[in-house]
């Protein structure tokens, strides 16, 4: 319960503003097609939330999010991205031609999932890149992931 | 009101620029440079591009300064 970091109003703070955020970076990624926002918001939302709940529990907050699970988030994030768009090659369309996705489903709804599947992959990209830098530039690291 | 606030806004970010440049305590200047972000974010606002602004909120004016003011505490802390 002690820690070092923060006082008991910044832990209040950040415990109740974080899911709040989790909630706003879901919205802007689903509505991104038709509000401003997108993948890359999203991304920096939770980015800063998860960053906001480091700098005020210290180094292994939120539990479960180490800077080992922030470097595999930024790369499964453009796997998601160039998965999609390479199986819509192998299925017989362009590179990122989500009409193409082997889905069984009408081809407008295949292109709005396909949509939101590159977007989500762009926000757990930007996610974890963003909590690695900070996870590297954090005064309690070493610099090392 | 477009004719009033944008260059308002815009005067800020001026103001904050050159007091971001001249002050000699870095933290200082990261937080005025934050102040600077915001005026750029509400700029964009104005000018209707609501995603620019967003976007500068959240990156320029957040997340930047956590990461300035963490390279800071690598520092001295002062210009020189």
């Amino acid at each position: 319960m002690r820690s070092k970091f923060g006082s008991p109003v910044l832990d209040a703070s950040a415990r109740l503003l974080a899911p709040f955020m989790w909630l706003f970076a879901a919205y802007v990624l689903v509505h991104g097609h038709d509000s401003p926002g997108g993948g890359f918001q999203a991304g920096v939302i939770l980015a800063a939330s998860i960053i906001m709940l480091r700098l005020v529990r210290g180094e292994a907050s939120p539990p479960g999010l180490t800077s080992r699970g922030a470097l595999t988030f930024a790369c499964a994030g453009p796997l998601l991205y160039g998965g999609i768009g390479i199986v819509s090659v192998l299925s017989g369309g362009n590179f990122l031609d989500y009409g193409e996705l082997p889905l069984p489903m009408d081809p407008v709804q295949i292109r709005v999932l396909g949509t939101l599947g590159i977007e989500t992959g762009v926000m757990i990209g930007v996610t974890g890149v963003l909590v690695l830098i900070f996870d590297v530039l954090a005064p309690w690291d070493d610099g090392t992931v | 009101m477009t004719e009033i606030l944008a260059p308002l806004f815009l005067s800020l970010m001026v103001v904050c620029a050159v007091a971001a440049l001249s002050v000699k305590e870095l933290l200082s200047a990261v937080t005025i440079f934050g102040a600077f972000s915001f005026f750029s974010a509400a700029f964009f606002v104005v000018q209707d591009a609501l995603d620019v602004a967003f976007t500068e909120a959240a990156v320029g004016a957040v997340i930047t300064t956590v990461f300035f003011v963490c390279a800071i505490k690598r520092t001295t802390g002062r210009s020189t």
